[in-house]
Order: structure tokens, then sequence, then C-alpha cells
């Protein structure tokens, strides 16, 4: 035990750095984590920076293309649409980060539990892991959203169980893949209770795998938020979303508007592009056989 | 190989009465109660016990999951309450306008995955694979009912060459039904397109690494042979059952692309039965899905163990 208390912390710093320089060097990777930062700052300074209001509405600005006074026009209400793709943002976001939250508080443990305990634990917690994953994702966060009622924090729910199975099957198959090295077989050994064991040896262990996984799926996060929002079960308005924008924008495409569509669709995917091309690079700074 | 499919047909069965026994519990924890629906206005408390007990509402959890799951077996998964039909009888009808469409996005992706995975495989690091590579990403990326509308304005708005909505059935008029249902197969299939890509460059790669096909090269023959008969040969089995895990994912996105271009299929009927609050038509519908998904993965097991002669001798 002590020896592997002894070598987390000196071994760790090591291939920390490592991973960093890889990180950072990968240019599709840092163009990534660029676009993330930078929709998350749009998202909280957006709101003080802008001198419009994002549900301020006026009849005499109604559906006015780009101009030099609304640089992304304003949409059926004579809302500025910049105000609201960035106050957009702020949803979009936290939604991609709050269900993905929701998904591994919910999906770790019993990944956990699954491949530490093994057994019955195993059996019953993979079976209905199998059951939940029958389901494509995004029906099964409809079916849920109908239940839970239409609202952004409902939707957030509604995603994050739909997609806990998939944190449970990974976290499982890291578990069993950590639990037979040597310094667990050790710390078994001395008698340290399994809690313990599983903080202070599994969990270290199975964080990078989670940490990449959890990257991509706010990427599908942030798409099923928009997917929900569009179709009605996600942000009511007047609040903005970028998938509520697109569905009322879509109505006035056939006249021509682009407008209202474009610049929400735009935003949702240089923000999801930025979480995909982050993830992929954390994916391969983790992995030692990339040089 | 049919002890192999008996073998997996067993295992999906606790699976599939796990997904029964989700939906049920779905059904259960719906907010307002469906029989006060069915009493009507004047809400007869008599009326409304009947129904209980008709209903057999009064019966433990076990028991009312036993009944509705015998008669789900049966055939009978309720009656909308919209329109009063049975619900197998909606699914039935909008299932082959989700399936035709599903079908013809396949066929997209196919067409633009498999082609754009081998060339970038065979040509990687050249501005071929950077190019593919960065389509596939795009695909990902974007969200089919933003690319949808946006194919809307340029295609139908812009140039005006095909419809921007409507469905027209194939027995009506075939020509008019690809007419209307191409573009809404193009954005489904977009995504599916950028995953086929990286599984087949993926498997290519890995394929083309092989002894046998250095061995191939050695013996003369010319390379769009190697690269056709031996190695794609080989790096399409992981690709076909993958291709048969992402079908089901179709149908998944088809609720969305429905939605946009007006097609009364599978996924129309989910959301309008979600703000109709017709939760018998959401519980088949997930139900029937989730069926769908299992018998895939099904066949995508049969599939690697068909076309690997390896797994079928061992």
């Amino acid at each position: 035990m002590t020896l592997a208390l002894d070598t987390a912390s000196p071994a760790a710093a090591a291939p920390r750095s490592r991973f960093w320089g890889k990180l950072l060097r990968n240019r599709t990777a840092a163009f990534g984590g660029g676009l993330v930062v930078l929709f998350a700052l749009a998202a909280i300074l957006g709101p003080w920076v802008l001198p419009w209001d994002p549900v301020q509405t006026s009849w005499s600005a109604v559906r006015k293309a780009p101009s030099a006074a609304h640089w992304f026009g304003t949409d059926e209400l004579g809302r500025d649409v910049l105000a609201r793709v960035l106050s957009g943002a702020r949803a979009s976001l936290l939604a991609g980060v709050v269900s993905v939250s929701i998904a591994i508080a919910i999906g770790g443990p019993l990944g956990i539990a699954a491949g530490y305990f093994g057994g019955w634990t195993d059996s019953i917690i993979s079976r209905c892991t199998e059951a939940l994953l029958a389901c494509p994702f995004l029906i099964l966060a409809i079916a849920l959203g109908s239940v839970l009622g239409a609202s952004l924090v409902n939707a957030m729910i509604a995603i994050g169980i739909a997609a806990a199975p998939l944190f449970i099957r990974l976290t499982r198959g890291q578990t069993l893949a950590v639990k037979t090295e040597d310094f667990v077989e050790g710390a078994r050994a001395v008698g340290l209770p399994h809690r313990w064991i599983i903080i202070r040896y599994i969990l270290p262990n199975i964080f990078a795998p989670i940490l990449v996984q959890a990257t991509l799926i706010v990427a599908q996060a942030i798409i099923a938020e928009a997917s929900l929002s569009f179709l009605g079960l996600g942000q009511q308005p007047p609040a903005p979303s970028w998938g509520a924008m697109l569905n009322t924008g879509k109505n006035f495409v056939q006249q021509g508007q682009w407008w209202m569509s474009v610049f929400p669709g735009v935003a949702i995917f240089f923000t999801v592009l930025g979480f995909n091309l982050l993830g992929d690079g954390l994916r391969d700074a983790l992995d030692p056989r990339e040089s | 190989m049919l002890s192999f499919i008996a073998r997996r047909l067993l295992i999906a069965i606790p699976t599939i009465i796990l997904v029964s026994i989700f939906v049920f519990t779905l059904q259960k924890l719906l907010p307002g109660d469906p029989i006060l629906v069915l009493a009507g206005e004047e809400r007869d408390p008599v009326v409304i016990a009947a129904l209980r007990e008709k209903y057999r509402l009064n019966d433990p959890l076990p028991l009312q999951y036993i009944a509705w799951a015998w008669q789900a077996l049966h055939g009978n998964l309720g009656i909308s309450l919209r329109t009063n039909a049975p619900v197998l009888d909606l699914i039935a009808e909008k299932l082959p306008v989700t399936l035709q469409l599903a079908a013809m996005a396949m066929t997209f992706a196919l067409l633009i995955g498999i082609p754009a995975g081998v060339m970038a495989a065979v040509r990687k690091g050249t501005a071929w694979d950077y190019a593919a590579t960065g389509i596939a990403l795009w695909g990902l990326s974007i969200p089919n009912f933003f690319l949808g509308i946006m194919l809307i304005f340029l295609v139908s708005v812009q140039f005006n060459w095909l419809p921007a909505s409507g469905y027209v059935s194939l027995t009506e008029s075939v020509s008019q039904n690809l007419r209307t249902m191409i573009m809404p197969a193009f954005v489904l299939g977009n995504a599916l397109a950028a995953s086929m890509m990286r599984h087949t460059r993926s498997a290519m790669l890995g394929v083309l690494r092989q002894d046998y096909i250095r061995t191939a090269r050695a013996k003369g023959l010319l390379e769009p042979r190697v690269i056709l008969r031996h190695a794609l040969r080989n790096a399409l089995v992981p690709v076909v059952t993958v291709g048969t895990l992402l079908f089901g994912e179709l149908l998944a996105g088809a609720v969305l692309t429905e939605q946009i271009f007006t097609i009364p299929g599978f996924g129309k009927l989910i959301v309008d039965a979600v703000f109709n609050r017709d939760y018998a038509v959401v519980q088949g519908v997930v139900l029937c899905t989730a069926i769908g998904y299992i018998g895939l993965n099904l066949l995508a097991d049969v599939l690697y163990v068909v076309l690997n002669p390896r797994l079928r001798t061992g």
C-alpha cells in the first residue's frame, strides 16, 4: 500500500506533463478547446457586454435582416438574434455539462459497483443497462421528457438519465480492468475496506477514460437539448435556446429569412465541433500508443 | 450456427422483459390519471370505480404488469386516446414510411461513407485523408434538423429543385415519392455516413497492415484488386455489423427529420403523441423501437459470425 501511495504522486507528475504537452501540441484539439472556451466566455459575458436584451421585443424591428444595428438580424418578435444566440449558449452549455454530470452521478457508482463486486450485482446492473441501451438515446430522452414535463431542467434530467447507461458500461469495463491490477490485489490483501479501495485506487485510475467520454457526450447532450427544445420539450419561451430558435426560424426559411435559423444552427455546430475535437484530442493524449 | 442464434435469442429475452418493465413503469410515472380522462367530465365515482376494476388498476403493480405484458404479447398495446385506434395499427401504418426513409438514408450512408473511408485509409496522411476526416467530423457535428433547414433554404427556396416538405406515398407516385424523400433521406444519412466513413477507415487501416495484403502485392496483383478484393472484403465485416446497429439510430434520427419535412412516419407519431399526452402511443412506440433495436443487435451478432469464416468453424 505504501508503495502505491508513494508512486502515486511523483510518477503521476511526469505523465501529467506529457499529457498536457501532447494535448497542446495537437492543433485540432487546441482549436476545439479554443471553441469551447470562446462559447463559454460568450455565454458568461455576452449578456453583460451586448446592449440588446434577448427577450425585449420590438414591433418596429420585426424580422429585420442582419445590419449594422442588429448584426445577426432580428426575429419574428423583433428581438435581437445575436443577443439570443449568446443567451442561448448559456442554456446549451449548461444543459450539456449538467446532463453529463447527472449521467456520471448515476452511471459512475453503478458501473463501479457492477465491475468491482461482480456476481449478482453485476448481472442485475448489466441487464438493466442493456435494457436502457436498447432504447435509442433521443427516443428515451423524449419519452422521459414527456413524463417530466417541458422545461430546461427536466430536459437536462431526461438527457442525463438517457446517457447514464453509457457511463455504466464504460465505468464497469474500466473497473474490471483495474481491479485485477497488483496494487488493487495488494490493497485487498492487507484488508482495506471496499469503500477505501474504490476511492483511493479504482477511481483515480478510471478517471481519464471517463473524462474523454464525458467530453464527447457533452457534444451529444448539447445536440439532444437542442433537439428537445426544437420539439418544444426543452427551454420554454421567451427564454432563448438554440433549438427553439431553429424551430421558429424554420417557419420563415421558405420566405428567404435565413438569419433566424443560420446563426443558432452555426452556434450549435461550432460548439459541438469544439467538444468533439477536444474529446478526440483528450483520447489521443491519454492513449499511450499515440506518439 | 442455429445453436448460436438460439443462444442469442435466449439472452435477448431478459432484456426484452426488462425493457417492458421500464415502459410499464414509465406509464405509471406519468402525471395525471388516465381513468379521469376516460370517465369524462362528469367524473361519476361509480363509473370511475368500474373503470378501475375493468382496467385492473386496483390490482397490485406486479399483477398489473403481468396483465399488460400478456396483452402486449398478443399484439394489444392499448388504444390511442386521440384517435381511438389501436396503437399497433397506428404503428403498422406509420412504420413503412420511416423504414423507407431509413433504407434510403442507409443507402446514402453506404454510398458516401464506404468509398470515403477506403480512400482515406489507402491515402492515409494525404489531402484525401484530411478532407474525408474533416467531412466526417462535419457530419458528426451538424445537427440533422439544422442541415434539413439549410437544405430547404438552398434546394427548395433558392433553386426550387425539390419540394420543401410534404409526403406522397409510393403507391400514389413513385417519382413524386422519391422527390419528397430524397432530401430527408440525405439529411438523415449524413451523420451515419460520417460514422461509416470513420469505421471503414479504421477497419481498412487494420487490414492493410496484414501479411496477406503484403503477399497479394508481392504476387504482383494490381492495386485496385488488392484493395477491393482482398482488403475491403475483410474490412467490411465490422463495418456491416456496425451499420446494422446504426440502422437503429436512424429510427431516433427520423423523429426530427420527419418533423422538419412533415413526413407522417414513426417519428412524427411519437412527437404528436407526446404533445397530445397520448401515452399509450408513446409507450407503444418506445417498446417497439426497443424491441426492433434488440432485433438489430441480434442480427449484427449473427452477421458477424456469418461473414467471419473463422468464427463460423470455431
